[in-house]
């Protein structure tokens, strides 16, 4: 079982995250739970939600409490909330940011994880550019797909569509294909460093 | 066809297929998006010969279920928590006047201290209403049990409530075999009802009834829910016939066959147990779990068999009898054959405390070694307990709890966990 948690807050679309990475494993044949931590609602508030991935039957209904994948939607999250509690050794962290892990004052805990694991993509300004309004979590999903390889970029644009319609479909989809390919072409520098 | 959605997008498809022809509700959380999925497919027509009728309260919701019904129409609403107290009493005139409603009640803590979060006390202050009610494990059998509902409850002139825990299903996406409609259509054949107002042929319903004849009356409400028990695995079986799925019934055990440990429980937490059972099964431990899917009518003979080989019961339950303990343990007493001291109540996940693997096995550890308390409340904190005590002992104006509780947490809002 792959277990996946989103941190962000109110307003960013961490719950359609989590949703739409469900939706995305369930097209490639997977089983896929998705839920939120059912927190108070309010706009810009920490919010949690979770995504678990099986080949098999999901009966588990515990909140993600050992993930293997982290995606931070919004970094200042990172000295307010232990958004890295009982990550896996070998996990993967996607936060969404320009500035750098050092910058963010992660980078001792980075230095613990794999460094191939760990990504930023500055989904924020991607979304701006392709949606035209600062929702970064489409174009997280894109990026995990790149990270972590758990999913095809392909699935994701199609759960996208399947939660969106029109405009707003496209140009999600579209920020998660930038996302995607701003990660694989990190991952292809640091490969190469 | 496969897919995968939310728990309530899934049982508003499922009360669609069922050709409801009218739906009253008022919205409360989390309840609120199968009415809301429901009332969208009214609006553009994809409902035909279904009225949406939006309602000042819960207990108008109820009442319009009941005229509706008496009227000869498939009537159905949703609600929870608070709400299914304000509709109480017209709960009661529903399955008095033996009318076929189904209700989904998104299953949600009672206040105060005011809590949005899911535990089963919503449902159980309901028990001894005369409805049927039946607890889904997950969004499949949800949707299912409504589809089983309207059956069940137009066979035998009975109003039914489908359970189904708040947030931790309603909320959830996953993946769910939705049934096509002509599968559902030569399932359930369309609503003949036992009594209706009529113009043509007038009657009333809800006479006044005496001491002459009111016993009578609720001797045959009681024996009609006897007589869904004998019913009930027969519909489920003819369900698994015709969708391929294993979804109602009585009870479902999963094993048991050697089990000399069984943990008893309704509801979506029998997956996390189940979980757990399997690890504890690695290790050695024969533990096993009975689920009870009908818990009203209490399917004593069944669990009774389920529960034969069972030297140590453990009853996990989301709700609590202030001041006994367990409610579904009371009745699993009733029911079993050995010791009633061998029968152990866990009280967990009240007002949405999460309940997990590991405080699980914790607790079912300890049943195995003989040293679990005969009632416990899972992963009470001990400290919080003792301070608020402590206050009450120190000074006389001690204040309101909950508020002097948060305090000593240090929250200034309540949180999940």
């Amino acid at each position: 079982m792959f277990q996946v948690r989103i941190h962000g807050r109110g307003g960013q679309g961490v719950v359609t995250a989590a949703e739409m990475l469900s939706v995305a494993a369930f097209l490639e044949g997977r089983h896929a739970q998705a839920f939120p931590s059912f927190g108070s609602e309010r706009t810009g508030a920490p919010v949690v939600a979770f995504c678990r991935i099986d080949d098999r039957q999901i009966r588990l209904r515990e909140p993600v409490r050992e993930p293997d994948a982290l995606i931070i939607q919004d970094p200042t999250l990172l000295h307010q909330v232990d958004v890295f509690g009982g990550l896996a050794r070998d996990g993967y962290v996607l936060i969404n940011t320009s500035r750098s892990f050092e910058a963010l004052g992660v980078d001792e805990l980075a230095r613990s994880l794999r460094a191939e694991r760990l990504c930023t993509v500055p989904a924020t300004e991607v979304a701006r550019k392709h949606v035209g309004r600062p929702l970064p979590n489409a174009a997280l999903l894109g990026g995990f797909a790149a990270v972590t390889g758990r999913i095809s970029i392909d699935s994701v644009a199609a759960a996208i569509r399947e939660k969106f319609a029109g405009q707003v479909a496209e140009g999600n989809v579209a920020a998660a294909r930038a996302a995607f390919e701003h990660v694989q072409a990190a991952m292809r520098v640091a490969g190469h460093a | 066809m496969l897919k995968q959605v939310e728990g309530s997008a899934a049982v508003a498809e499922a009360v669609a297929l069922c050709r409801p022809q009218v739906i009253c509700a008022y919205p409360i959380s989390p309840q609120t998006h199968i009415v809301e999925g429901l009332g969208e497919r009214v609006k553009r027509g994809a409902l035909a010969g279904c009225e949406f009728i939006n309602v000042e309260s819960e207990f108008a919701a109820m009442s319009v279920a009941i005229g509706a019904s008496a009227a000869g129409a498939r009537a159905y609403t949703a609600t929870a928590s608070q709400g299914l107290l304000y509709m109480a009493e017209a709960v009661f005139n529903a399955s008095g006047l033996g009318l076929p409603i189904v209700m989904t009640v998104a299953n949600r803590a009672i206040g105060a201290p005011i809590n949005i979060w899911n535990d089963h006390t919503d449902a159980m202050s309901q028990r001894d209403c005369g409805w049927i009610q039946l607890f889904a494990e997950d969004n499949q059998e949800a949707l299912d049990l409504h589809i089983q509902a309207f059956r069940l409850g137009e066979e035998l002139s009975l109003p039914v409530m489908v359970c189904m825990d708040g947030f931790i299903l309603t909320h959830a996406y996953e993946r769910v075999d939705m049934p096509a409609q002509a599968q559902v259509d030569s399932y359930l054949p369309p609503f003949e009802p036992r009594q209706l107002l009529d113009p043509a042929e007038p009657v009333s319903i809800g006479a006044m009834v005496g001491p002459e004849a009111f016993m009578e009356v609720r001797y045959l409400a009681h024996a009609k829910q006897m007589r869904a028990l004998e019913l009930i695995p027969g519909w489920a079986e003819e369900f698994r016939a015709a969708f391929g799925r294993d979804s109602g019934g009585l009870l479902h055990s999963y094993r048991t066959e050697d089990a000399e440990l069984v943990v008893v429980a309704l509801g979506s937490v029998l997956g996390t147990i189940k979980d757990t059972v399997d690890e504890m099964r690695l290790g050695g431990t024969k533990i096993g779990v009975l689920g009870i899917t009908c818990f009203r009518p209490w399917p004593l003979a069944a669990v009774r068999a389920a529960l034969a080989g069972a030297r140590r019961v453990v009853v996990l339950e989301k709700s609590l009898a202030v001041g006994l303990g367990g409610i579904v343990s009371t009745n699993i007493r009733t029911s079993y054959a050995g010791s009633p001291d061998a029968v152990h109540t866990v009280i967990a996940g009240l007002g949405g405390r999460s309940i997990t693997r590991a405080s699980l096995a914790r607790v079912f550890a300890s049943a195995v070694a003989g040293t679990l308390e005969p009632l416990t409340f899972l992963d009470l904190d001990q400290n919080l307990v003792e301070r608020a005590l402590a206050r009450e002992r120190e000074q006389r104006r001690s204040g309101p709890i909950a508020e002097n509780i948060l305090r000593d947490l240090g929250v200034v809002a309540a949180r999940p966990g």
